[in-house]
């Protein structure tokens, strides 16, 4: 990017002419340099990725499809535990099973940490949530004490962004993705390491719960910047077996 | 493997395997290839056995101890379930002596003398010699021992008859220990011996019938596997597999590593590397690899080209556009590809055979070779069946199979469609 410096206004116009002229003239080989074909694979955790990107995006900015979630700038720990479920077959999607059968441990954390470190631009800024007038944010912030139910901010953050290095944000998902999630929860087609927490509190929720609890999650802005907090930042109330 | 062996097995009555060629060998003469010592350090020669046999792909449920069995095999016939073979003495094979393991390797009756299933590749394992099989049996010996009872098999009336079995064997079981083949380099029939033997590749890359057998005349023919939806290239034809036109390296290094310069294992065949090829030495690799490749040879002049048939001009321009969108930033616009990462699609047997169930679903389903020692990082294929549509599909697969000079057939909606609903899982 090009800033106009003191420097830069004192410059003769000759040099600014000549400045255009290489700007035009890279530009055009930038073209030309794009138009011929690679010969050989980089060799890059991005282009070894590329078997992600027609659901997830290019750099896991989730897909045009709104069902394939957001992966970038999840935490690392979560991402690899999700690629690691798919593999083992506790959590259920024929085409990640599929894709990762053949795969392990140390290959998946590399994926995990990759897409764990794109960062998502041009987020929408942040808006106070509230819960008013809002079963579903009701549900989410406050929890129901008399079912058993936790307040989700509980573990995933007050600002639902989840927390390092294994409890994953709530906010910038698909409703649709959400509630798939919390039923599968709760009939068992995910699973996640002994105390599965969110098959406990899965179970305790109702459909109408799911439906209010993943639209009013869906209708939240995304805070910016979007990321996990750090580890530590705040003590989880229940034990999961997939948070060390 | 497991996909592999359900094909195996699925067939339950697995096929009739390899026994053309074997037969012509076994009049020959008397010893038997050599052994080679495993690459890795520490590995026994039974283990080693044990992973070219890939018996844990069968006998381990996922989720399960390895060799505690409970794998369910989905056939034709009914589900079959395997067996535990960990040494404990009440439900797995603690109790067996050397002998009785030969005999059910050899001859395929169990201990008890119940005729096995062929979903246990009985008519490839007869070919392993005594030694070997002696060597295998006793790596098992030293798992741990797990207790878990086997599981009944649910087959379905008639199917659940064994004394059905006697019928089948007398069509398409021969009795048999490998002999080589004279005239033959010992590196020929080293890789003919685990081709035919441990290796069981029959078990899938011949036509099975509805019998789930295998006529002489299809063994290595290729076939679609039942159930599973994955066509299995023939050995023999060099417009399936091609491997008559491959080097030995080629060939070795896409088994045993899973990629090569000119295409990398997929479908079911992912799984037989990670689970059994990799293991195998570099000497075994090119054994099999230069033993695979005479096939072809022999019978290369049978090679004859597809019906191209004639797609409509809009068929092919949708294809074009679709390769040029999705395709064109790995696979090249010379369909050369990036080999080893991103495969050849231009003379790549695979995308050009007569049946195009193969390219449908790399497509569809996309893909990542296994991981291996060899190949620690593989580059991957994304799926495309939730961003293209049927007809998408079919001018995308119809345009790479008449592209580059190859010599594919036209592809219908209709087939890609098909396709969608092919299993994914075990």
């Amino acid at each position: 990017m090009r800033t106009i410096t003191p420097e830069y206004r004192s410059e003769s116009r000759r040099s600014r002419v000549r400045k255009k002229i290489f700007i035009v003239v890279s530009t055009f080989l930038c073209v030309f340099a794009r138009a011929a074909e690679l010969t050989t694979a980089p060799d890059s955790i991005e282009a070894r990725a590329q078997g992600c990107s027609t659901c997830h995006g290019p750099h896991g900015e989730g897909g045009k499809d709104p069902y394939f979630p957001r992966i970038a700038g999840k935490p690392a720990g979560y991402l690899f535990n999700q690629l690691q479920n798919f593999r083992d077959g506790r959590r259920s999607y024929p085409p990640m099973n599929y894709l990762l059968a053949y795969l392990h441990d140390d290959y998946l954390m590399e994926f995990a940490n990759y897409f764990a470190a794109q960062t998502i631009v041009e987020q929408p800024a942040g808006t106070t949530m509230t819960a008013s007038g809002s079963a579903g944010g009701h549900l989410v912030m406050h929890g129901d004490a008399t079912r058993g139910i936790p307040a989700c901010i509980l573990c995933h953050g007050p600002r639902l962004t989840g927390i390092q290095p294994g409890i994953p944000g709530l906010v910038g998902l698909n409703a649709r993705y959400i509630a798939a999630q919390l039923v599968s929860w709760r009939v068992g087609t995910r699973h996640a390491a002994i105390p599965d927490c969110m098959h406990s509190v899965a179970s305790r929720l109702t459909e109408a719960d799911i439906d209010q609890v993943s639209a009013w999650l869906a209708a939240q802005p995304p805070p910016s910047p979007v990321e996990p907090a750090a580890a530590g930042t705040w003590k989880t109330p229940i034990a999961c077996g997939s948070e060390p | 493997m497991k996909r592999i062996v359900l094909g195996a097995a699925m067939a339950v009555v697995a096929t009739g395997i390899l026994y053309p060629v074997s037969r012509v060998w076994s009049e020959q003469s008397t010893t038997v290839a050599a052994t080679h010592a495993p690459d890795e350090p520490g590995m026994s020669r039974g283990e080693y056995l044990a992973h070219v046999g890939d018996c844990v792909a069968c006998h381990s449920k996922q989720g399960g101890k390895p060799f505690a069995g409970g794998f369910a095999m989905p056939t034709p016939f009914g589900t079959l379930y395997s067996p535990n073979i960990t040494p404990d003495d009440v439900t797995g094979i603690g109790q067996w002596t050397a002998d009785e393991f030969y005999r059910m390797l050899h001859t395929g009756h169990s201990r008890d003398g119940t005729l096995l299933y062929p979903a246990m590749p009985f008519p490839a394992y007869t070919k392993v010699t005594r030694e070997d099989c002696d060597a295998i049996f006793t790596y098992l010996r030293t798992l741990k021992p797990v207790s878990q009872p086997n599981r009944e098999n649910e087959l379905r009336f008639p199917y659940n008859n064994r004394s059905l079995m006697y019928g089948w064997r007398a069509l398409y079981f021969t009795e048999g220990t490998f002999k080589p083949l004279l005239g033959q380099s010992a590196e020929f029939n080293r890789g003919a011996y685990l081709v035919q033997g441990l290796g069981h590749c029959a078990s899938c890359h011949s036509t099975i019938n509805a019998l789930g057998g295998s006529s002489e005349d299809s063994a290595f023919a290729g076939g679609l596997i039942p159930l599973q939806n994955w066509y299995a290239p023939s050995l023999t034809s060099n417009q399936e597999s091609g491997l008559g036109n491959w080097s030995v390296p080629d060939i070795a290094a896409l088994l045993k590593g899973g990629t090569s310069m000119r295409g990398a294992v997929y479908g079911p065949m992912a799984e037989v590397t990670h689970d059994s090829l990799q293991y195998l030495t570099n000497e075994d690799a090119t054994a099999i690899a230069v033993y695979l490749k005479s096939l072809v040879e022999s019978k290369a002049a049978a090679a004859q080209q597809n019906e191209a048939g004639s797609p409509s001009a809009g068929l092919l321009s949708t294809g074009r556009s679709v390769y040029e969108n999705r395709c064109v930033s790995c696979h090249r616009s010379d369909g050369k590809g990036m080999p080893p990462a991103y495969p050849p699609l231009a003379g790549n047997p695979s995308i050009e055979m007569e049946s195009s169930v193969n390219p449908l679903r790399m497509v569809l389903n996309g893909g990542y070779p296994p991981q291996t020692s060899e190949n620690p990082r593989p580059y991957g294929m994304p799926p495309f069946a939730q961003v293209l549509s049927d007809e998408e599909v079919a001018a995308v697969v119809t345009y790479i199979r008449l592209s580059w000079g190859n010599h594919g057939s036209v592809v219908t909606r209709r087939e890609a469609n098909a396709m969608r609903s092919a299993p994914l899982l075990d």
